[in-house]
């Protein structure tokens, strides 16, 4: 039997910066002497010779950092854009979730919803006719089927949107990111639904997140995709290894990021230290371990004022806490020219999963340097309550220290 | 997407083929009822008025040409009533003016969809036009009730046969004009915002060359009168005036090669831009 889906050598390029954005016709006008004089736009391929094929039935997890191209390659997929060269060959229907809830409207009710956004996804009438109870049934909204949208909770319009998408009929399903709606119970739900529907359905599915233990849990194969190039199709705990071992460093130079501020005060870069601050540590850390990170700045001001804090997002960009020099009783100092501020965590509790992290320095009340997705980390889970065992994934993303008495 | 009656195998290929995708189009002929269909719902959803907005703004209209134009400057309306006469230019006008209006704009308004969900682009254009005929078939139903107070239809006749012809045809004109007009500026728009300035201008230039307010037969100057001619919407106007008053013959106005001509050439040039553009639109919009 032939592989239900093929991809033969796809390249995708696009331009970089803001060429990718519309423009005015004066833009295009004022540019003309630049493409006359030989000036070429920067052009930079995001995929670079994708070469891969899934059999009927697989579950393939795509692995990789933000901008590594994995939303690309699912776009195309899913036809929203086209490969620049090469070409895939898709050997049954498909519906990709590539966001939840796309065409839902405020206006319309519930049920209004269900239909268009049923029908935008591919469904027919009587499919969705046909399921609708079912789809009601599953997202848990039926008392407000009939109220307009906007008077939904954000929670119940996710759910609505993802109970949609999981009733669609196809055999090749894209998911990006969708997994990460609704409460703690409804991605439970989700996640036995994709479950079922991966392995009790036999649908072939392509599964992209940031999230390795779902990756783990929900496909056989994973691959690997590193500045738009391919890794080859491995099981997927191998192409976890994998990207883990790719992923680890332990000085993130961020001297050329994108920041804002008046940058008197700019960070260079950040250290992750061990616990013992001498040897050094990758950004894999284990939950209730020592963590020291260091946040090395070059400055051409001096002053004792100064408000340093450090945001932690989960990988969906939740907000996980805030870790600001405010709280704390003592006060730091910056004198010019290059120095660091050092972060010490004594016993992590955060739980398995990836972190983002931004860095934020006010000096006088003035913002200096601000920093979004300055460093990024990986909880590799740990005994965080010394207990001899992990707690899993999926339930919520920080450790207390607690008692029950 | 799983399309409807999906073909076995989908190859992704880069685009450089112009095909006129109508076959596909037709496939996803569900998806096109159901963006009209929610147009049309989100349209009225939160007007009080809802739905008779339709009616009022023509009606509103009408009487101001009538108060202005036939009351105040003594235009003569020939042997047609002049609110009927008035109405009939404006439900052409609207129909042409909303269809253009709203087309042009769909691709940008629906960029979210765009970017996340394949399925045939001119879906999009294609409903925006659509929905503006909603607002003409509502319309209509103050068009006839004009024609029974004015007297002008009483009872089933040949006539009464003639009119219905001559709007039908009027309509699929109109219609015609504005998707291709619509469906050229939408896909300039996704690459140049600068139409959202144009627009205005263009249509206000295109209501002085259409005769809604006057009739073609005033125009004296020749080479303005050919220029008229060139206009579809010219030919649906005066198609329907022409059949208002009962006649026995259908009456055909005087008309131009340049009709059929101008109308195909919009058409090439507005599917062939999109085309060209449509699969980059989900990387531009």
């Amino acid at each position: 039997m032939k592989p239900i889906i093929e991809v033969k050598h796809v390249w995708k390029e696009y331009q970089k910066g803001i060429d990718r954005r519309y423009k005015s016709l004066r833009d295009t006008i004022t540019s003309i002497p630049g493409r006359i004089f030989g000036e070429e736009k920067e052009k930079f391929w995001a995929l670079e010779d994708i070469d891969f094929r899934v059999d009927a039935g697989e579950s393939l997890g795509i692995i990789g950092k933000n901008g590594a191209g994995k939303s690309t390659l699912l776009k195309i997929l899913s036809r929203i854009t086209p490969p620049t060269k090469g070409e895939i060959v898709l050997r049954g229907r498909v519906a990709s979730l590539l966001e939840v809830g796309t065409g839902f409207h405020p206006e319309l009710t519930g049920r209004e919803n269900i239909f268009f956004n049923g029908s935008i996804l591919g469904m027919k009438n009587q499919e969705i006719k046909r399921k609708f109870d079912e789809i009601v049934d599953f997202s848990g909204v039926e008392s407000f089927i009939d109220t307009p949208l906007k008077h939904y909770s954000s929670g119940m319009q996710m759910r609505l949107a993802f109970s949609v998408a999981a009733h669609l009929e196809s055999e090749i399903l894209l998911i990006d990111e969708v997994l990460a709606v609704g409460d703690a119970e409804f991605q439970k739900k989700c996640i036995g639904k994709m479950d079922d529907v991966s392995k009790g359905e036999g649908k072939t599915i392509l599964f992209v997140s940031h999230d390795l233990i779902l990756i783990k849990n929900l496909c056989q194969f994973g691959i690997l995709i590193k500045d738009g190039k391919i890794k080859p199709k491995k099981e997927v705990n191998l192409t976890i290894t994998e990207y883990l071992k790719n992923l680890k460093t332990h000085i993130f130079d961020i001297s050329n990021s994108s920041r804002r501020g008046l940058n008197r005060l700019k960070f260079t870069k950040i250290e992750f230290l061990g616990g013992n601050k001498k040897s050094t540590q990758f950004n894999l850390v284990k939950s209730g371990e020592s963590l020291n990170i260091r946040f090395y700045y070059s400055s051409i001001i001096r002053s004792s004022n100064i408000k340093f804090s450090i945001g932690i997002n989960s990988q969906i960009g939740q907000r996980i806490c805030i870790l600001n020099s405010d709280m704390l009783k003592s006060n730091l100092n910056i004198h010019t020219g290059q120095g660091f501020f050092e972060l010490s965590i004594k016993r992590l509790p955060l739980t398995i999963g990836s972190y983002t992290a931004n860095v934020y320095c006010e000096v006088d009340s003035i913002l200096e340097d601000w920093i979004k997705d300055a460093f990024c980390f990986e909880v590799i889970g740990g005994d965080f309550y010394k207990i001899g065992k992990e707690y899993p994934k999926h339930n919520g993303n920080v450790y207390f220290e607690f008692n029950i008495i | 997407m799983s399309a409807p009656e999906a073909p076995f195998e989908i190859i992704i290929k880069p685009k450089s083929v112009f095909t006129l995708g109508w076959k596909e189009l037709w496939q996803y002929r569900e998806l096109l009822y159901f963006f009209t269909w929610k147009e049309i719902k989100v349209r009225y959803k939160q007007a009080a008025l809802g739905i008779l907005w339709t009616l009022l703004q023509p009606l509103a209209m009408m009487t101001i040409f009538v108060l202005l134009l036939a009351q105040g400057m003594g235009l003569k309306t020939g042997n047609i009533p002049a609110p009927v006469y008035y109405l009939c230019g404006l439900l052409i006008w609207n129909l042409f003016n909303h269809g253009v209006t709203h087309a042009s704009q769909s691709m940008v308004s629906n960029a979210n969809i765009i970017k996340k969900i394949y399925f045939p682009r001119l879906v999009i254009p294609l409903s925006a036009v659509l929905t503006s005929s909603f607002d003409f078939m509502i319309s209509l139903v103050l068009f006839y009730g004009l024609l029974l107070y004015y007297s002008i239809i009483n009872s089933f006749s040949v006539a009464w046969l003639h009119l219905g012809i001559s709007i039908l045809i009027a309509y699929i004109i109109v219609i015609f004009t504005a998707f291709s007009l619509g469906t050229f500026l939408s896909a300039i728009n996704v690459k140049y915002r600068d139409v959202r300035y144009v627009l205005p201008f263009l249509i206000q230039t295109l209501f002085f060359i259409t005769p809604v307010m006057y009739d073609t037969s005033i125009i004296k100057q020749p080479w303005i009168k050919t220029i008229l001619e060139l206009n579809p919407l010219n030919f649906a106007i005066d198609l329907i005036r022409n059949n208002i008053i009962n006649s026995s013959t259908f009456l055909w106005p005087e008309w131009s090669f340049w009709v059929p001509v101008v109308i195909i050439l919009l058409y090439i040039t507005a599917i062939y831009t999109f085309r060209k553009t449509e699969a980059y639109f989900a990387d531009i919009v």
